[in-house]
């Protein structure tokens, strides 16, 4: 991951990226990073939930370039090689092998490797005697270098069933903040996936501010805390803000005592609006379908995010 | 029976229909476990309120060198495809969080240099919510890779007639390792665009893994007709659709089970459930 560290341009100001996450799914990240995209001019949209990406869903983006996705390798026994002697099956530390290939002249079955199981390892090609199980790179999936009305957007869609997510996030993240250095464009914004795992940590490093959609439950709740020791623990500047926040006033209140308490800043609250779904089905953000209600709450949150985005600007430089 | 309830996008109801489905079948006297394998992010317990009976670590292993045996051969790091282990002149460089634990590098250690350690990368606790066996893995903060703790999760599963994997969402490792051995899959989809876009992700996974699978659609109301249009092309079961109904978010907002606070939620629960039994029956019969 050390390629996530920006190396912005001698004398020229780092591009600002900042991360939105969530900890839980379903919150609502991808229709505020929507939203952001239509407010901020000059932003470069990254869309890292890379294996349930939707961003362009509502951006509509005219893909530019294609591109193949090689972040690991795979193991395959070829059929009429194999002895089924069985070493591969014993050494495989991730159940991957399995007795039911098609038999040859030698014996009546063959060993065969389930790819959805197969981590890459290696391992059985390794140690195969006779040589019958071939590994190499695999393509696990594919990313975009698009333009929507909202600026440049880069985006991704894994394989199914596939590995090495967070390998792609880094390489979504690299080209976005590429096309912004190379545009002059600022910020990068990140839509990035549930969870604390391996691609919301690629999503997260190195950015110059993490934006948390939480909601008013005991799950948000739950999940914001574990969400902010990841940050923490990355040492990223977070702000919070309560999405739907009126379906639970006192949880809401909670949270944002919580994330007081944790040293968080807050960005406001956004209420509960069907004109979110509305837009959504029309493939547009709530920013640009209404203005009043929750299209009003997340303007005030950008303007917050975005205050903060250029203040820390000095402080991210002097880190890097 | 062994349900694994999964959705490509997430927030869409997993923990709901898995925890209202577990307590209605406890509630009915069949035996029933409740894994939450969202290790990143379990919720489970906040709606089921086990009782936790045994907590214990977690590890992963990851190679350690003997330097005294080493010889700097580097064939351990020839073999290692995550870079987890890189020997550069005199020294062996080991990083533990990129290791996937697969053994290469001590099996070609000639010298026998490399053992395997245990570190730590979450616990696993398990305990019982009223009849219902509930257990659940959590994955240390900062920790990339949850797949082995989510094996060891469902490996730490009692023997009950009905075990629910509550997934993570996403289709990516962590979903795989969640719904790989169960006997069926059910999606929790909503009907909005990201939702359909993202069920039919969560399908495409399910096919390649050539596992049986239904689906139920959470929150419905206007704009569902795709949804349930998309099923019908596709030949997926729809097991059971959940109308919107804003009380069941605010029980959800409460921490309460939305079976124990409405009681048309429970008979809908009771429904799914019994034609989840008639969907397994199914599939058995056809293997």
């Amino acid at each position: 991951m050390s390629d996530l560290v920006g190396i912005p341009g001698a004398g020229r100001k780092p591009v600002k990226e900042l991360a939105v996450i969530s900890g839980k799914g379903g919150t609502g990240k991808t229709s505020i990073v929507a939203s952001f995209a239509a407010l901020s001019h000059g932003s470069v949209l990254a869309d890292c939930d890379v294996d349930a990406a939707d961003l362009h869903l509502v951006l509509d983006p005219r893909v530019l370039r294609r591109n193949e996705f090689m972040g690991g390798k795979r193991a395959r026994i070829q059929p009429g090689h194999c002895t089924a002697c069985g070493r591969c099956e014993e050494l495989c530390r991730f159940d991957a092998i399995f007795f039911d290939g098609p038999g040859n002249g030698i014996v009546e079955k063959t060993f065969r490797v389930d790819p959805t199981a197969c981590e890459g390892c290696g391992v059985c090609a390794w140690f195969c005697a006779e040589g019958a199980i071939e590994f190499g790179p695999v393509v696990n999936g594919e990313w975009f270098v698009s333009e929507t009305r909202c600026g440049p957007m880069v985006h991704a869609r894994l394989g199914i069933a596939e590995e090495n997510s967070g390998k792609l996030v880094s390489t979504v993240r690299t080209s976005a903040r590429r096309i912004a250095e190379e545009r002059r464009l600022d910020p990068v914004i990140i839509d990035g996936s549930p969870g604390i795992g391996c691609p919301v940590i690629a999503s997260v490093t190195g950015a110059t501010l993490v934006l948390v959609v939480a909601e008013p439950t005991p799950s948000g709740l739950h999940d914001l805390e574990r969400v902010a020791e990841l940050t923490r623990h990355f040492g990223i500047p977070m702000l919070v803000c309560v999405n739907k926040w009126d379906l639970n006033p006192e949880v809401c209140g909670r949270i944002e005592a919580r994330a007081r308490e944790m040293g968080l800043g807050l960005a406001g609250r956004v209420r509960y609006d069907h004109a979110v779904t509305e837009a959504q089905i029309r493939g547009k953000s709530v920013i640009e379908y209404a203005q009043e209600g929750c299209a009003a709450d997340v303007r005030s949150v950008w303007s917050v995010v975005e205050a903060r985005l250029n203040g820390s600007a000095c402080s991210a430089g002097e880190e890097l | 029976m062994r349900i694994a309830i999964a959705s490509g996008k997430g927030g869409t109801g997993k923990t709901t229909v898995a925890t209202n489905l577990a307590w209605v079948a406890a509630r009915n006297g069949q035996s029933v476990a409740y894994l939450d394998c969202d290790v990143e992010e379990p919720n489970g317990h906040l709606f089921l309120k086990p009782e936790i009976a045994s907590s214990r670590p977690i590890g992963r292993l990851h190679p350690a060198v003997d330097e005294e045996k080493c010889t700097h051969c580097g064939l351990c790091g020839e073999i290692c495809q995550y870079s987890a282990i890189v020997c550069v002149g005199e020294k062996v460089l080991v990083y533990p969080e990129l290791c996937h634990a697969c053994g290469g590098c001590v099996l070609v250690c000639a010298p026998g240099a490399i053992t395997e350690v245990l570190r730590e990368s979450g616990k696993l606790e398990i305990g019982q919510a009223g009849a219902v066996r509930f257990l659940h893995g959590l994955l240390r903060i900062g920790e990339a890779m949850s797949t082995q703790l989510i094996r060891q999760v469902k490996q730490a599963a009692p023997e009950t007639d009905l075990v629910i994997i509550d997934s993570p969402p996403g289709t990516s490792c962590p979903v795989i390792e969640s719904v790989r051995d169960a006997g069926y899959v059910l999606l929790v989809t909503e009907p909005t665009p990201f939702g359909l876009n993202d069920l039919k992700l969560a399908v495409e996974m399910v096919r390649t893994m050539k596992l049986p699978m239904g689906v139920v659609i959470n929150r419905a109301g206007e704009g569902d007709s795709q949804t349930a249009g998309y099923c019908r092309t596709e030949g997926i079961e729809v097991l059971a659709t959940i109308p919107d109904d804003r009380r069941v978010a605010e029980a959800y907002s409460r921490g309460v089970l939305a079976s124990e606070a409405m009681p048309e939620i429970r008979t809908s629960m009771e429904q799914l459930l019994a034609r989840l039994r008639g969907a397994t029956a199914r599939c058995e019969v056809r293997s």
